[in-house]
């Protein structure tokens, strides 16, 4: 495991990257579904607006 | 009956010329900028000519990036207030046409005393003497390139909010290459090496450019008219 | 031909439920590739001779590198087709492309600084292919800062089209820029064939590009959704697409 871990002495370097990655895949995730929720509670007002 | 869109063209060029020799000192200030730029960096990096020489491609180009876009303000802000831009726009003339002109004049009255000023910037950064044609020649086809990039920007910023930030984040992907090349090619100049090869490249820019970006730059400014 | 399914891409009601009903699929989908890859590539990969275990920054610097250019490359697509045919969904589209992109581009500069260190002694070099990536998260920046500076939401969209196709030409520089100038970073390895990486090295690589596409279609089309609710103020489908 501390092998896997090291990565032959590059895991300073390869793991940042992995989660860089894996943090930016999230991130744009969550943001997407924000940016919807926000989308649609703006369209439920505005029609609430014109009703 | 349609006027020939190169008479249209020579007709705007004369109207902005006219235009801005009324007010001589807003000609003056995006080169002041540019002394200005090129005298901050041996002030606040170091005074030894050599290390200088070093720099001197980068400060020039990007001093001359940043008078460029200073003096793009001024390229189509003014017409769009007072109108004249729309009423290119619906005149039925050539908007690319008209546009080219109004770029051209732009990159005589700022470009070009820029390239020809240069030397005494250049020479303060330890230049030699030998590099100073090579240095003009590629700033003014660098500065006719970034002038004509910049019209692009310009239109695209006309309908936005404090554009002039705006403007200077667009035009610079668009300005990469040129001071890329520029930069290189002004190198070459210093070492006193062939500098021919980024010269070539400047100027297909600035070729791309002449067939691009006035098509570009009208249909940006037809869109921000709206 | 039959054009309709063409026709049904133009219509917002339409496309708004195509997307809801299938980015939990998509997003699922990129979900178990990506999570093979993963252990294909750290676990069951054998070391690289030269590069020993360094070279596994590859299945997630890649396949970033892909999305920031084929992100910009869509975009730019959708937007000349928003201009073109004057299709409201079109420039949604392309609004839903940007922030994606600009992220993937992160990824790409900050995997390969992490990898350039230990390969080059560097973090970062002016060389052709960094800087012209650099400049293209510009491109994405100055795209969506133009949209936000602009009020007219039409005017915003046909602005902002203009520049994403002007700075089109910047993809090839990127991605030929290896070839044309002696560049530090090293030019494409051959993926399959003869002289290529080690056999266990290339799967994992190429299921992690289409993970990376799945979730790239996932993620957009959710953004897609939000993009046409903003662009259909009043219209009626909405109601019913609310509940």
């Amino acid at each position: 495991m501390n092998e896997f871990l090291a990565m032959s002495g590059y895991g300073k370097y390869l793991w940042p990257s992995f989660g860089l990655v894996i943090g930016i895949v999230v991130l744009n995730l969550v943001l997407a579904w924000n940016s919807l929720k926000a989308a649609q509670a703006q369209a439920k007002r505005r029609l609430e607006m014109q009703s | 009956m349609k006027t020939p869109a190169l008479s249209v063209a020579v007709l705007v060029a004369r109207r902005d010329l006219r235009l801005a020799f009324r007010k001589p000192s807003q000609l003056l200030q995006p080169l002041l900028f540019f002394l200005i730029v090129a005298t901050l960096f041996p002030l606040t990096l170091t005074p030894e000519l050599s290390r200088l020489r070093d720099a001197a491609p980068g400060v020039l180009w990007v001093g001359a990036l940043l008078s460029s876009l200073l003096a793009l303000e001024f390229l189509f802000r003014e017409d769009a207030q007072d109108g004249t831009l729309e009423q290119f726009a619906l005149s039925g003339q050539s908007l690319t046409w008209m546009l080219f002109a109004k770029t051209c004049t732009h990159w005589l009255l700022t470009g070009v005393p820029l390239a020809l000023a240069a030397p005494l910037a250049a020479g303060a950064l330890g230049v030699p003497t030998a590099a100073m044609p090579g240095l003009i020649a590629a700033l003014l086809l660098g500065s006719f390139a970034m002038s004509l990039t910049g019209a692009i920007s310009a239109g695209l910023t006309l309908g936005a909010r404090r554009g002039g930030v705006l403007l200077s984040l667009l035009s610079l992907p668009l300005a990469v290459p040129i001071l890329v090349f520029g930069a290189d090619a002004t190198q070459r100049a210093i070492a006193g090496d062939d500098f021919a090869a980024p010269m070539y490249l400047l100027g297909a820019i600035a070729v791309l450019g002449i067939t691009l970006a006035p098509l570009a730059a009208a249909a940006a400014v037809r869109i921000g008219l709206e | 031909m039959n054009w309709v399914w063409f026709h049904r891409f133009g219509s917002p009601p339409w496309v708004y439920g195509f997307a809801r009903r299938w980015a939990p699929w998509i997003g699922a989908a990129a979900a178990i590739a990506m999570g093979i890859a993963l252990y294909g590539g750290l676990v069951l990969a054998p070391p690289d001779y030269q590069q020993k275990d360094a070279f596994r920054i590859v299945y997630v610097h890649a396949p970033s590198a892909m999305l920031s250019l084929a992100i910009y490359s869509t975009m730019a697509v959708a937007a000349a087709v928003g201009l073109i045919w004057r299709m409201k969904v079109a420039h949604a589209a392309a609004a839903a492309c940007a922030p994606i992109g600009a992220w993937f581009t992160v990824a790409t500069l900050g995997t390969g600084m992490l990898w350039g260190k230990p390969m080059w002694g560097t973090y970062w070099a002016w060389d052709p292919r960094l800087t012209s990536e650099l400049v293209l998260l510009f491109l994405y920046l100055g795209y969506m800062g133009l949209r936000a500076a602009i009020e007219d939401p039409v005017k915003a969209d046909k602005a902002s089209a203009l520049l994403a196709i002007v700075g089109i030409v910047n993809v090839p520089i990127i991605k030929y820029s290896v070839n044309w100038w002696n560049s530090l970073h090293q030019p494409a390895t051959r993926l399959i064939g003869e002289a290529d990486m080690g056999k266990g090295m290339v799967w994992p690589l190429l299921l992690m590009f289409l993970a990376f596409t799945l979730y790239f279609a996932a993620v957009f089309l959710v953004r897609l959704r939000a993009e046409l609710l903003r662009r259909e103020r009043t219209a009626s489908w909405i109601r019913e697409a609310l509940t």
